[in-house]
């Protein structure tokens, strides 16, 4: 029997009719509110069917002028805007930046404080990195990790609201210290968190690892090279997925984290699916580290005593001794006195790599600061790995690269 | 660290004109603007900065000369050496000029930008120097010394709706701010308000609104 199949004439002209018409490239935005680009990032896309043919990220919707204020303001007022850098790990931004100011008057913190600044910024990797995993797995599709990444955030805000005072927004560290010492008991609870987050850890990312789905959505898609991560400046999760191992706690340990045993993970692909496992594994280190620094929990001054012109003593040494009166009054209305010069200092947040540079020519308010903010960094790469992605495609990348657009604006 | 000590010993062997820079932290270099690409192309290829950290700008207030300094941050992912690069602005205070390093690295376009839209410096050869943070048509360069912390009145930047309305983006109330009293100034009254609005408060109505 021949084999002769004759479409009908209305589908034939339908088929046929793509390759009559040269297809139009449809122009598409996307964001500022749009629940993919967490937060307010907007994207102009210029689209050939589904595939991108250009990308132009529109960032500043949240720019609040950070730098200007910090010219106007004392070393201490600043720490409540760091907060607001990434709002998902307050805690890693007071570290760096407190660090910034405290290399630049060239001061030592002691140990106690050095390990309290490492606990609480491990802790802070872990709640970013589960608040990015949600919502990467949101954005394929995975709605459930968000719930289990959620609860254990509420187990962290626990223990930060007890050490804080606040569940966010912590304001923790001040120049040469932090604002108070660790709560009693308060480790063993930071201990009984990791203990029961392990094997919810094992089991959140299980849902994902080894899915079907989940893998045919990000395996492969949105391949940076090597040469390109290094070439936009990428840094954090999203340069060592594309294969570079560099991790500043490692290669220029501050604070005291080259104490620590722990293993930086590098990607081979550079896919979507090599940073989410990037993120994975950082935070089973960074409970390997919350462990080590428990166990080695230094004693001691929990801020710099000698440094009498930068950090404020004490509550109660303030209300019953004149010296630490004065202390404290200077110190409030004129700022801690930082020496001039310049000073660039990066740390590893979550995001990547937070620099602050401060320009100082004396006293109490910097005469200029930058933030190099790694969520910006990240971004800038969009317009080269959007093109000749699919519509479909962009939002598992903008998950994958998981930025913080208070951090990008600032 | 003697990774970029040793970087900047051969660059001055190789460049006469570059000069120490004062640092708190990393070594820094003074260069002129005119060879700022060819040192950092030549630290990039010879020296393994592969990492262009940072882009960023100082201004050195009104009267200062030179008055805009480029600030590039280098990082090596090998020798795990910093390394710190400064010009001085070519051109007049108010458009000042230096290269883009944008081809040797793609990363410092919107490093660039920003610069710009901060501090209005053009960056020579950029292939699309456009505002980033602000919005295009804003008026100002924010990060310059003489705009004052609580902003000054501009249109929106929707055209359309500002047309409608007749409203305007208007200066931040920057009410008990600006926050600290200059260190060295003894009349406080005089210090404090360097920016402060005193033509309204939460009692009496903004003007103009």
């Amino acid at each position: 029997m021949a084999t002769d199949f004759a479409f009908p004439d209305s589908a034939a002209k339908a088929a046929g009719a793509e390759q009559e018409f040269a297809p139009e490239k449809m122009s598409l935005s996307m964001g500022p509110s749009h629940p993919a680009t967490h937060g307010v990032l907007r994207l102009q896309m210029e689209l050939d069917g589904e595939v991108l043919t250009k990308c132009d990220p529109v960032v500043g919707y949240l720019h609040r002028g950070d730098e200007k204020i910090a010219e106007n303001m004392t070393y201490n007022q600043f720490v409540p805007y760091t907060d607001r850098l990434d709002y998902l790990a307050p805690l890693a931004n007071n570290m760096a930046y407190a660090i910034a100011v405290e290399r630049l008057a060239k001061l030592e913190v002691p140990a106690r404080c050095q390990a309290i600044r490492v606990l609480t910024a491990e802790m802070a990797r872990v709640s970013a990195h589960l608040m990015g995993l949600g919502a990467f797995g949101l954005d394929v599709g995975a709605w459930s990790v968000l719930v289990h990444s959620l609860n254990q955030r509420e187990h962290l805000y626990k223990l930060f609201e007890e050490l804080t005072g606040a569940r966010f927004t912590t304001s923790y560290t001040r120049i040469g210290g932090v604002s108070r010492d660790i709560p009693d008991g308060w480790l063993t609870r930071v201990i009984a968190f990791c203990d029961q987050f392990e094997p919810a850890l094992e089991e959140t990312l299980s849902l994902l690892t080894r899915n079907k789905i989940f893998q045919d959505r990000t395996v492969g898609v949105g391949v940076i090279s090597r040469a390109d991560a290094l070439a936009y400046g990428l840094t954090g999760p999203n340069l060592r997925a594309s294969g570079v191992s560099l991790d500043l706690r490692k290669d220029k340990p501050y604070s005291g984290y080259e104490q620590y045993a722990f293993d930086v993970p590098v990607g081979s692909k550079g896919d979507c699916y090599d940073r989410y496992l990037c993120r994975g594994e950082e935070m089973r280190q960074s409970v390997r580290i919350i462990r080590q620094v428990v166990a080695t929990f230094p004693g001691g001054d929990w801020y710099a005593k000698d440094a009498r012109k930068i950090f404020a003593p004490p509550k109660d040494k303030i209300l019953t001794s004149m010296e630490e009166l004065i202390q404290n009054f200077m110190i409030v209305t004129e700022g801690p006195q930082i020496p001039a010069g310049e000073v660039y200092f990066e740390a590893e947040n979550p995001k990547g790599v937070l620099g602050f540079f401060i320009v100082s020519k004396g006293g109490g308010v910097p005469w200029r600061m930058k933030i190099r903010s790694p969520s910006f960094c990240n971004l800038s790469i969009l317009p080269k790995i959007c093109v000749g992605t699919m519509m479909s495609d962009v939002v598992t990348l903008l998950g994958s690269l998981d930025f913080v657009m208070g951090e990008c604006d600032r | 660290m003697s990774a970029s000590v040793d970087a900047i010993t051969s660059l001055k062997g190789k460049f006469p004109s570059v000069t120490d820079r004062l640092s708190s932290d990393c070594p820094a270099v003074n260069v002129p603007t005119g060879e700022l690409i060819a040192v950092l192309k030549s630290l990039r290829d010879e020296r393994a900065f592969d990492l262009l950290s940072d882009v960023t700008a100082i201004d050195w207030a009104e009267g200062a000369s030179p008055r805009f300094t480029a600030v590039y941050h280098l990082y090596s992912t090998t020798s795990h050496a910093a390394i710190r690069v400064a010009t001085s602005c070519s051109g007049d205070d108010s458009a000042p000029k230096v290269p883009s390093v944008v081809p040797l690295w793609p990363g410092a376009n919107w490093h660039e930008r920003e610069a710009y839209d901060m501090f209005g410096i053009t960056f020579e050869g950029h292939p699309d120097l456009r505002r980033i943070l602000m919005w295009d048509g804003y008026p100002y360069h924010p990060l310059r010394k003489e705009f004052p912390l609580a902003g000054i009145e501009t249109v929106l930047p929707d055209s359309e709706v500002a047309q409608e309305t007749k409203a305007k983006v208007i200066p931040a109330p920057m009410m008990g701010g600006p926050f600290v009293a200059s260190a060295g100034e003894m009349n406080l009254t005089d210090a404090e308000p360097r920016a402060k609005d005193e033509s309204w408060s939460e009692r009496s109505a903004k003007p103009g609104v």
